[in-house]
């Protein structure tokens, strides 16, 4: 499992404006073979722009792309090695399931003997084998999304883009789905990248997620890291629930306002002036005495079955705290409880003008 | 007992669209009636007879307009429906000025009389003789614009990346026009041709100012005749003629239904 690590895309400066708006601003990526690669932003954040690219049906105002180090930007959609499923899956009405499938190997005018074998097994993959002649129509959601995900990797791509691929699909059958990409994507063995807003979709699939921010990557992790050591207050905001506290850096951690000193740990990077302190949920606990702490009140207990959230406030401090505790919790509404955390794990970040509203 | 229940519950709006449809199909229905009626005069009853069918395809007049509509109208339809499908597509796509909609649209609403003028004129100024290709022409400016606007309705529910995953899937622009663009809107284009073939199965005034002396379409023909009164094998013809009419807008309603299909 130590084969050396071989990039299958490389993106480098791309840039590219929609009219006035700056879509892209200097992207550069790099995407792995045979990775579960995610783009992850909020509407607007360049994430489709992105992938619209990749697929050849934008062409950027700079920078290059390419694939197993061959320009990609030359080549026009149709001849590209990759394919997408779109959001909207775009089946072809007036096919069925099986002309849906032939239809990008007609297009390759490979012999109808081989394309007959290749729908067959990539419907029997997807699970699909008895619904050759239906029509996109008379299909479930959950359906025609195999038949779009069929589609695509019969054509054994290079690279598949999905463009928010679970979005339109109802809770249940998304976390189906969800396992099923992973199991495909493990089965075929093709790069997969998928495009989505929705975090939890892009942390459970995803071997690396990049956070894209306004046009730019924020951050390019793992899952485990993008949550546990953010790169920046902004991606630290957006992948998870956090608390933060603003204040000044000092050697332990920041000084708050009014609170005093808030012990974090810098992981080793060189801050100075305004700072953050990130502390996780799941981080916070109850003081015992004599320890240093402090001091909030409950307003609110949730309880969800496997796990509890304490909803915390602080006098003079808008944004509540959140504490999340396994189990059930003791606390009652209205009590006051000191809280501490080990100050390892609470993340010391750099001032971020763009971490979101708090 | 029951069938006086029924009729009181008829409420007074439910009376009015009752004496619409009356006012719209009496006069229908009496027409076809007559057409089977073996009497000569339509005041005397004379049994149920198929006189004036026969003695409607033995008219050679009659079977000579028909021809010459059924060429118009054949070839009129074909020319709308290609032009107004390229029409649709290319202002579904490339335009989203109101104002050119308008413009492709507008010969389905301008007056007939105000169509035929306009198109001796230009003949006219363009000094072509005129014949049946100068009806057809004219039968394909106003027809081009139904086509255009019942593939523009359909177009704008198709899924509007269809075009790209048919690229993506590695189709050229040519290959995605024929085999996913057309194939898809093709129950419009259908209705479009349907109503098209209609429309000038049936067109009179423009006919009327575009053709030439020696080839009357079927409107004409019947014209003519009506200015000597009308005969039961014109009602035998109407008859003939609202049947093709009927049948095809039926269709061309059903194909355009948009819960068909997504």
């Amino acid at each position: 499992m130590t084969s050396p690590v071989k990039n299958l895309i490389e993106i480098k400066n791309l840039t590219h404006d929609y009219g006035s708006v700056r879509a892209l601003d200097n992207v550069s990526l790099e995407i792995r073979e045979n990775e579960f690669f995610a783009l992850l932003g909020p509407s607007g954040c360049g994430k489709t722009t992105l992938l619209r690219i990749l697929a050849g049906f934008e062409t950027p105002l700079e920078g290059s792309v390419t694939l197993a180090g061959q320009d990609l930007i030359s080549l026009p959609a149709n001849k590209r090695p990759i394919n997408l499923m779109f959001q909207s899956y775009a089946l072809f009405p007036h096919m069925n399931v099986g002309q849906n499938v032939a239809y990008g190997l007609e297009r390759e005018k490979l012999p109808k003997a081989e394309i007959k074998s290749r729908v067959e097994e990539v419907l029997k993959t997807v699970g699909l084998q008895d619904k050759v002649k239906a029509r996109p129509s008379q299909l479930s959601g959950g359906q025609r999304q195999r038949v779009a995900l069929a589609r695509a990797i019969v054509k054994r791509p290079k690279l598949l883009l999905l463009d928010e691929p679970l979005s339109a699909l109802d809770r249940k059958v998304r976390s189906e789905m969800q396992l099923e990409l992973k199991r495909l994507q493990l089965e075929v063995g093709i790069t997969f990248v998928v495009v989505t807003h929705d975090q939890e979709e892009a942390m459970s699939m995803a071997d690396r997620i990049a956070v894209m921010v306004e046009g730019t990557v924020g951050q390019v992790d793992t899952p485990v890291d993008l949550y546990q050591r953010p790169a920046t207050a902004y991606v630290g905001d957006f992948i998870g629930e956090s608390n933060f506290f603003d204040g000044i850096i000092v050697p332990e951690g920041i000084k708050h306002a009014s609170l005093g000193v808030l012990p974090g740990n810098r992981y080793g990077k060189d801050i100075s002036g305004e700072a953050h302190l990130l502390i996780r949920p799941e981080d916070l606990r109850l003081a015992v005495s004599g320890e240093h702490s402090i001091p909030t009140m409950v307003q609110d207990v949730q309880f969800y079955g496997g796990a509890s959230t304490l909803v915390l406030s602080i006098e003079g401090r808008s944004a509540p705290i959140l504490m999340s505790q396994p189990g059930a919790t003791s606390a009652q509404r209205g009590a006051l409880v000191n809280l501490t955390w080990d100050p390892l794990k609470a993340i010391v970040l750099p001032r971020d003008s763009r971490r979101s509203a708090l | 007992m029951r069938m006086i229940n029924t009729l009181r519950k008829v409420r007074p709006l439910q009376l009015i669209l009752f004496c619409t449809f009356a006012f719209l199909y009496i006069p229908i229905i009496a027409l076809m009636a007559m057409s089977f009626n073996g009497s000569h005069s339509p005041f005397i009853l004379k049994g149920f007879s198929f006189r004036w069918y026969s003695v409607l395809i033995h008219d050679t007049r009659v079977i000579h307009g028909l021809i010459n509509t059924l060429i118009v109208a054949t070839g009129s339809t074909i020319l709308s429906s290609i032009l107004g499908t390229l029409l649709a597509v290319g202002l579904h796509r490339y335009t989203k000025s109101s104002a050119l909609n308008a413009f492709a649209l507008a010969p389905a609403i301008v007056p007939d009389i105000v169509l035929g003028i306009g198109l001796l004129a230009l003949y006219a100024l363009l000094s072509v003789s005129l014949g049946l290709y100068s009806v057809l022409l004219a039968h394909v400016v106003f027809s081009m614009a139904f086509v255009t606007a019942v593939v523009k309705a359909r177009l704008a529910h198709t899924d509007k990346y269809l075009r790209e995953a048919s690229m993506d899937l590695g189709a050229t622009r040519t290959a995605t026009f024929m085999r996913i663009t057309v194939p898809s809107l093709a129950p419009a284009i259908l209705a479009g041709a349907l109503l098209a073939f209609t429309l000038s199965l049936d067109e009179f005034v423009i006919a009327f100012f575009t053709n030439g002396p020696t080839t009357p379409t079927l409107p004409i023909v019947i014209y003519s005749m009506v200015r000597f009164g009308v005969t039961p094998e014109i009602n035998a013809l109407a008859t003939l003629l609202m049947l093709v009419s009927f049948t095809a807008v039926i269709i061309a309603q059903r194909m355009t239904r948009p819960s068909e299909e997504q």
